[in-house]
């Protein structure tokens, strides 16, 4: 059995020893660097762009919006934002010129000598700012997407209840800081024009290119490199960056590479959505949840990218794992004049659970009630329904989720601790404070029926397969889970199964990796290849599934063993034979088998009102964090915490604790320490030494545990759980932040210097 | 760009003496292409040449040792007509470092890594290995040089603030002879130092006193691998109280109205009060890395609590 097992990272050593090749390490003969001229203002007209008639100019290849052959548009949800600005600039550091040329060198120094003359537009940089006319860039009212989501009457329970919480909360831009900058290889190969870099991607690179050059997707190769690191940022960016490489490559007749160093990457790319959401909250004398009313503002940036759907996932998650009969969530994504935000782990929920898990401790705080015993009351039970209507039914007993967490972290002899400890020490203060939270698999509502993903699973001559999806390996280990899973459904070695490379010439589309939705969805999908591939084979005799007691800690439920219809303890190899034959009687010819998603019969969704089951699966979690607060230097240090969470099976126990420890630890970057300063509404500490991400001493051990209850719809049981750390560490580490001063906080990242503001102006100094 | 590898300290000097007239020396060695930040470190010419008479166009030489601030943000800077003087070769006149009984001497290529690896000088000197280690990650400690860290002249400087609090003194060289600035003399302005284009700095000289009192505390965006937002290191000996900021004023500075209240046995029941008397010796400002508030209120916190505690290190 190879799900629930260690199997080391098969692209470990590789990526280690160095001989994985990212796009920059790719030597191409001939090569051209391709480097960007940018506006300087915020949002303006663009009168002249001034070369130094110093150099020679005919050296250079240059592109601007006259030498895009198709639309000058970078498909994405919409095709609002230009592939290069014409007249007009919404941001600073948007696109305007390209350039290449044989000499890095010479490509950096003919940037400094090209000067943009833009006369400057009203800008308008905080989406809570007053409209007038001359700010309107988007449709009537700059908003880019509306979310509303109703269940019961709220309004009637607002005005009769005993007790009515309001709290407002803001959350701050968040840079990805993947390892592996953005870059981009641009070239021409048997008339078809090949993008080769880092991104989650594929498909969505490939329709960009098409869209822009006004030619069918046939005309394009899309090839991932090996990616080091993408969180979201490389979901929508990297459309951009291979159009801008391809215009060079097509122009210059040459392959072009455009490789951003950290500060144009940090200055130029998306960022996570700020965010403001408003509480209105109507609970009785005993702490239960009668009606919640939230509004959810996440600003934009200046083109529409991903905030439709980052709006949508974070309305949906803004009631959390609560129940309660009567919501009203209100979500708006406005334009602002800023770099463009887009996907980003966690996509809209990060944010508006951040809020929501800040508030419960608020209102426990006004009732005097345990925040513990608040969230017991009111999480969901088996048969209630959650905002959109979705019944809770296959999830956990969250109650007894809540109870291990809390032993997990000693979470009552800690209170105790601290208070004595609190008493007596002149400067230190400690904490300990707690997240209950969820997070949806997969694409939001109808969106995996929207994409319709597919996926092969070839058997090759020598008794192998090879799985052919478009899933990228960003460092997360989809080449390691997918042949464990394949190994299982097959009865094959790890050895014998191959994961191709994402190449859009040799996969079918199997969607975007994003939305942890690669396990659960693709992985699902994979099993039905290869009961497809069994079929073809006619070995599709199911013996029935096995069940076990599961070994070792973290697992107190059965768990389900061995894939889908094949019992390979009974017949190991039998599989491979079985190929072997199929070869030697068909010489020549291909078996594929394959799969198409199909939702669920159960899983409705209706997308004009937000009704019903809004992902088929979520992961469920309760986080527990425990902070030391120095009241010299108003700095807070995590000491301790617990991350307890029910996934379904584990797949790879190794891979998944780590997606967890790094969510956490990103998770307490935004709570603490990283803050985008913006200017003209572009990041202006775009720098590493200027924007602090935690080090392993500024992080404490993070204690990982699994629940493990199989879902239904993922393979072998497994769900997903990139995104879901992300969610709580923020308000788990701020809640115990307010425990430790006996405050009440609402701002992230709660850097030093907030939080003395706060505490000097509550005259707690 | 320019670069000139002296292979003797004499060699420097006369390329220094060279620079600082307007002499235009050898074809680089080892020449890269590439782009620094303004050469701040390097005094106006026109204030500080004794001769009174540069060469309008000849580029300031500036000494390269670690590279460890030089070399960031390389690439997006212009280079044309930046000089280096590249030291890497006079590791044997200029690496080592020296630890008698009534001093410690540190070369002008001293590294970091040098005085934490060396068990007497954290002996004798235990700040210089704390302030050490908060510098950059092990890399840097192993490549910067304490000599490189006064010559930039930050004001968030790491090395500078304990130095200074142990009495340090400059060396500097030229081929006009050798002097010896104390290091709270040293800087004129922001970036700006005494030192002449034509000299070096050759050693550091740090006096070994018998010491009541010392103690440094740096407060950075997190525990390692930050430029500080603000730091203090304080040192009471026999020539009494120095208590050093950095990040809070243009240079390095000593606070001394605090350095004479403590002398004359004033004590504090509130930060705020602390806090007063360091107005007349530091002048914060907000900037990309923090507030003037957050420094001021922390520096006086901090040494309110120091003050306070009586298990502070003695």
């Amino acid at each position: 059995m190879w799900i629930g097992a260690d199997l080391p990272r098969i692209d470990g050593l590789g990526k280690l020893g160095g001989s994985a090749r990212y796009v920059d390490d790719l030597a191409v003969e001939g090569v051209l660097h391709g480097g960007t001229v940018r506006s300087p203002v915020a949002r303006g007209r663009i009168k002249n762009i001034h070369f130094d008639p110093a150099l020679n100019w005919r050296d250079f290849v240059i592109v601007d919006h006259r030498d895009i052959p198709g639309a000058n548009a970078v498909a994405m949800i919409e095709k609002d934002m230009p592939a290069l600005a014409a007249q007009e600039v919404r941001y600073r550091y948007e696109p305007i010129v390209l350039i290449a040329h044989r000499s890095i060198r010479k490509m950096r120094e003919a940037l400094r000598a090209i000067r943009v003359d833009v006369e400057p537009l009203p800008a308008i940089l905080d989406p809570e700012q007053p409209l007038t006319p001359e700010l309107i860039q988007y449709r009537a009212d700059n908003v880019f997407k509306r979310v509303d989501i109703r269940k019961g009457d709220v309004e009637a329970v607002l005005a009769t209840a005993p007790h009515v919480i309001t709290g407002e909360y803001r959350t701050g831009a968040q840079e990805h800081v993947y390892l592996e900058t953005q870059g981009m290889l641009a070239y021409r190969e048997d008339g078809r024009l090949v993008a080769c870099g880092s991104m989650q991607c594929p498909f969505y690179v490939l329709n960009a290119l098409a869209h822009a050059f006004g030619r069918p997707p046939e005309a394009f190769r899309v090839v991932p490199a090996a990616t080091g690191g993408a969180f979201g940022g490389k979901e929508d960016f990297p459309s951009v960056l291979a159009i801008h490489a391809a215009l060079l490559a097509e122009k210059a007749g040459a392959p072009v590479k455009m490789i951003y160093d950290r500060q144009e990457d940090m200055a130029a790319t998306t960022k996570r959505h700020p965010s403001r959401v408003r509480h209105r909250t109507a609970v009785d004398r005993d702490g239960r949840l009668l009606a919640l009313e939230i509004d959810v503002l996440l600003d934009g940036g200046a083109y529409v990218t991903m905030s439709p759907v980052v709006l949508s996932r974070g309305c949906i998650h803004a009631v959390g794992p609560y129940y309660c009969e009567n919501i009203h969530v209100h979500g708006e994504a406005r334009l602002t004049n800023s770099t463009p935000y887009g996907a980003f782990r966690g996509f809209g929920a990060p944010q508006t659970l951040f809020a929501l898990e800040r508030h419960i401790d608020v209102i426990a705080q006004r009732l005097g009630l345990d925040p513990v015993e608040l969230r017991r009351r009111n999480l969901l039970r088996a048969g209630q329904t959650m905002a959109t209507g979705q019944v809770y039914r296959d999830g956990p007993d969250l109650t007894a989720l809540l109870d291990r967490a809390l032993e997990l972290g000693s979470y009552e002899e800690r209170r105790r601790q601290h208070a004595a400890f609190n008493r007596t020490h002149p400067y230190l203060r400690r904490g300990i404070g707690l997240a209950t939270f969820c997070h949806g698999a997969g694409f939001t509502g109808s969106g995996e029926t929207y994409l319709a993903s597919q996926v092969a699973v070839e058997a090759l001559p020598d008794g192998s397969v090879e799985v052919l999806t478009a899933q990228t390996d960003m460092g997360q280990g989809v080449i390691t889970v997918f042949t464990q899973i394949v190994a299982d459904c097959l009865g094959l070695t790890p050895a014998q199964v191959h994961i191709a490379a994402p190449d859009t010439s040799r996969v079918p589309n199997s969607g975007p990796t994003v939305a942890s939705r690669t396990v659960m969805v693709i992985g699902g999908l994979l099993e039905k290849a290869c009961d497809n591939l069994r079929e073809r084979l006619g070995a599709h005799d199911k013996t029935p599934l096995p069940l076990r007691e599961g070994p070792g800690e973290g697992r107190n439920t059965p768990v389900l063993s061995g894939g889908l219809g094949f019992d390979a303890d009974a017949a190991p190899g039998a599989l491979s034979d079985a190929i072997r034959q199929w070869h030697a009687a068909h010489p020549g010819q291909r078996l594929l088998g394959r799969a198409q998603y199909a939702q669920p019969e159960e899983i409705v969704w209706d997308d004009k009102t937000y009704r019903g089951n809004a992902y088929a699966a979520y992961a469920w979690a309760a986080h527990v964090a425990e902070v030391e607060v120095d009241l010299r230097t108003y700095a807070v240090q995590v000491t301790d915490y617990v991350a307890l969470q029910e996934v379904g099976q584990v797949v790879n126990p190794t891979l998944a604790r780590g997606q967890i420890q790094g969510g956490v630890a990103q998770g307490i970057g935004w709570a603490l320490f990283e803050e985008v300063v913006l200017q003209d509404g572009a990041m202006q500490n775009a720098q590493l030494t200027n924007y602090a991400i935690p080090t392993s001493q500024d992080l404490p051990p993070i204690r990982v545990y699994f629940e493990e209850q199989p879902s239904r719809y993922g393979p072998a049981g497994a769900t997903g759980l990139g995104e879901l750390p992300m969610d709580g560490p923020a308000p788990a580490v701020l809640n115990a932040v307010c425990h430790a001063l006996n405050t009440s906080l609402d701002t992230i990242p709660l850097t030093p210097e907030r939080l003395m503001e706060h505490m000097e102006d509550a005259g707690r100094g | 760009m320019r670069v000139l590898t002296p292979t003797t300290l004499d060699e420097a000097l006369e390329m220094l003496a060279g620079a600082s007239t307007g002499w235009h020396g050898r074809l680089p060695t080892g020449c890269t292409s590439g782009g620094t930040q303004e050469p701040r470190s390097e005094p106006r010419r026109s204030e500080l040449s004794p001769s009174g008479h540069v060469a309008p166009h000849a580029a300031p030489l500036i000494p390269i040792a670690g590279g460890t601030d030089l070399l960031v943000s390389w690439h997006q800077q212009p280079k044309d007509g930046m000089s280096l003087l590249d030291l890497s070769r006079l590791g044997s006149q200029l690496q080592p470092h020296r630890l008698t009984d009534t001093e410690l001497e540190l070369g002008a290529l001293t590294t970091y890594w040098d005085v934490t690896s060396s068990p007497e000088v954290a002996a004798a000197f235990p700040l210089l290995v704390e302030a050490a280690r908060l510098v950059g990650a092990v890399q840097i400690q192993m490549r910067g040089t304490w000599a490189g860290n006064i010559g930039n002249g930050s004001p968030a400087a790491d090395g500078v603030p304990v130095l200074m609090a142990y009495d340090a003194r400059v060396v500097l060289q030229s081929r006009a002879g050798q002097t010896e600035v104390p290091l709270d003399q040293y800087y004129t302005g922001y970036r700006q130092t005494v030192r002449r284009p034509d000299q070096l700095i050759v050693a550091i000289r740090v006096p070994r006193r018998p010491r009541e009192r010392e103690w440094f505390y740096k407060v950075g965006p997190r525990r390692a691998q930050a430029i500080s937002k603000v730091a203090v290191a304080v040192v009471k000996d026999a020539a009494g109280w120095r208590v050093v900021a950095s990040s809070v004023a243009p240079v390095v500075c000593r606070c001394r109205h605090f350095e004479q209240a403590l002398a004359d046995g004033r004590t504090f029941q509130t930060p705020a009060e602390i806090a007063q008397v360091l107005a007349a010796d530091i002048s914060p400002i907000d900037d990309i890395r923090s507030t003037a508030r957050y420094r001021a209120t922390v520096l006086s916190r901090l040494l309110y609590y120091w003050l306070q505690d009586r298990q502070a290190p003695q």
